[in-house]
């Protein structure tokens, strides 16, 4: 076999950033090629619906370029499908040529530390979710009912959820944070929120920007130990020696504001440096009480990191909701080689392989979190998708597909309706964007968004709004 | 960013030798890999590391370099990384030091090889997906 098929088709599974700017590279690179994008959700766009905090409207401005990529009629989408429930390999290997994953890393990583399950303990992602509307998290039901929460990380999720904790309710009505998340975090007695580092100002993940951020919310003192914004003497070599400005400017920016004399402001949001959650303290009835921490020194390797070293000192908070956002993890697919010590499809270049022997399997790659584990931002997945597809129009053109028995669009939407009830198209999907943003109008914020599946779809059967889901 | 996530990217796969190898041997397994350096390894632990450079020093004034065992003239004071390691420090440490391959170990078993390419081209990434972040931004006209 050789040459490209003509048309080449291709499936993407997953409609986050890594997944359009996929399709967006394959479309514009192919004058041919066919793509169909699938989600789990009936809303495209992954984290920039769902992750992405509902007060930053403007990092959410990018889906216009993705929304642009659905114009073209060489792009279907199909939501609320999802591989390995609904449609499969072996059904896609029937009507593609290619299937391209892009599924992002889609739970978190455990602390392992005693009373990490005690009621009260939330992955931050789960609360993310549930604030910005994912309706697999719509019915979870976060106890706020309690003086203060501690945040584990430093981290722009650690410190999104932070800023949500610490917001006023017309703060969060103004954005387009779910309603239902607003009315419970109007109810919240959390007046005090931690934060807490493993390692010192130098090294701590969060941007300026986001901390200048939370130094400006009207009704919250931010408060930071000057003892604990000092740089010890490893640090300041290592500032020194990078001779980075974005980074010294962070750290001089901490230490202003640890200066701060407080305002008596009726919140207060304490970030805290050199201290690891030891365990969670249980209320005796199998609830969060308490934090307890151990206090850090940071240590050299002889590789220049500086890692964080428990001096034997210890402190307790009381807290009775803790959320950690100690990093990500990709989650296997069904029939999909995976690298269970990286938690990423394995992968050479977005060419998946087998994670032993890395031969590769013709016909499947992946880009994204999926493909190289959850770093970066919403941009560097551009790049990182660009290298993918031109793997893929390179193994087209070498005739190294899957060998489908019925390449045509019209099959394989017959087998996505076999598969599946109710797929939303892009079309319906701007119909909900059009209810939700009328209906934030309405309500005085960007959207208001439909919470759950049902809404959706009774929605697209004309029934009711957003509003009230 | 860390060095697990570079290794995320690149995988675990190493290349390795023994004590008792040849110089011609690994030269032939340089080419074939296309790699820079080889991870020594005795029963199982890596003990050093060779590298083009190490041949290349080697071969000053010597003729018989290429059947000299790799124990002769290896790099015995390894550094090696962890998965948690900031790249941005490895990267300074790996350029001030002038040593290009790092192993990179967990619970003592070796996981992976990183070298001032890879690391480099991490933080190129990185930069660049902020830059195209913000243009996505600018030309969605994105406001507040």
């Amino acid at each position: 076999m050789s040459g490209a098929p003509n048309p080449l088709r291709v499936a993407i599974i997953g409609a986050g950033p890594a997944a359009f700017y996929a399709a967006d590279h394959i479309l514009k690179q192919s004058s041919s090629a066919e793509v169909d994008m699938f989600d789990r959700l009936p809303t495209p766009f992954g984290l920039v619906r769902h992750g992405v905090a509902p007060d930053h409207q403007k990092i959410k401005s990018v889906v216009k370029g993705f929304a642009a990529v659905a114009t073209s009629p060489r792009f279907r989408f199909y939501g609320n499908v999802e591989f390995g429930r609904d449609v499969d390999l072996a059904g896609l290997a029937r009507h593609y040529h290619q299937v391209l994953f892009a599924t992002g890393a889609q739970t978190d990583r455990r602390m392992n530390i005693p009373g990490e399950d005690l009621a009260g303990s939330y992955p931050a992602t789960e609360f993310v979710a549930w604030y910005n509307g994912h309706p697999a998290y719509r019915d979870e039901a976060f106890d706020l009912q309690t003086p203060a929460a501690v945040v584990v990380g430093v981290g722009n999720v650690a410190i999104d959820v932070a800023r949500m904790l610490s917001l006023e309710e017309h703060e969060l009505a103004a954005t387009d944070m779910a309603r239902h998340a607003v009315a419970a975090l109007a109810r919240s007695q959390v007046r005090d929120v931690y934060v807490l580092g493993r390692r010192g100002p130098a090294q701590a993940a969060f941007t300026t920007p986001e901390l200048k951020e939370l130094s400006e919310l009207p009704n919250v003192d931010l408060v930071i130990d000057p003892a604990e914004a000092a740089l010890d003497a490893l640090s300041a070599a290592e500032l020194e020696r990078a001779n980075d400005p974005v980074l010294r400017r962070k750290v001089e920016l901490i230490q202003s504001l640890a200066t701060r004399p407080p305002a008596g402001r009726p919140r207060r949001l304490h970030l805290r440096f050199l201290v690891s959650p030891e365990a969670l303290i249980d209320d005796g009835h199998g609830r969060v009480a308490a934090v307890r921490l151990a206090r850090n020194e940071l240590v050299g390797s002889e590789t220049g990191s500086l890692s964080a070293k428990p001096t034997g000192a210890t402190e307790t908070i009381a807290a009775g909701i803790v959320f950690r956002s100690v990093g990500y993890r990709g989650v296997p697919l069904p029939g999909v080689p995976f690298d269970t010590r990286w938690g990423v499809v394995a992968n050479v270049a977005g060419r998946v392989c087998s994670p032993e022997t890395h031969e590769l399997v013709p016909g499947l790659y992946t880009a994204g979190w999926i493909k190289r584990g959850p770093s970066g931002v919403i941009g560097t997945n551009k790049a990182d998708a660009v290298e993918t597809v031109h793997a893929m129009l390179a193994d087209a053109e070498a005739g190294l597909t899957l060998d489908p028995a019925q390449p045509t669009a019209a099959a394989a939407d017959e087998y996505v309706r076999r598969c599946c009830a109710r797929p939303v198209s892009f079309a319906d999907w701007q119909r909900l964007d059009a209810l939700e943003v009328e209906a934030g109008a309405r309500a005085g914020c960007p959207r208001v968004k439909f919470a759950s599946v049902a809404s959706m779809l009774a929605a697209l059967a004309g029934e009711g709004g957003p509003a009230g889901n | 960013m860390k060095l697990e996530n570079v290794l995320a990217v690149k995988g675990s796969r190493i290349e390795t030798c023994a004590l008792t190898d040849t110089v011609r041997d690994v030269i032939a397994h340089l080419k074939a890999a296309n790699v820079g350096a080889l991870v020594v390894v005795d029963g199982g632990r890596p003990v050093g590391i060779i590298s083009e450079r190490d041949i290349a020093r080697a071969v000053d004034g010597e003729s018989n370099v290429p059947s000299l065992p790799v124990q002769s003239l290896m790099t015995r004071e390894v550094v090696f990384g962890a998965p948690g390691d900031d790249v941005a420090a490895v990267l300074d440490t790996m350029t001030a030091n002038h040593f290009r391959h790092l192993p990179v170990v967990l619970d003592g078993e070796l996981v992976g090889i990183v070298t001032t390419g890879d690391l480099v081209r991490a933080e190129l990434d990185t930069l660049r997906g902020h830059v195209v972040t913000l243009e996505d931004q600018v030309m969605a006209g994105g406001g507040e």
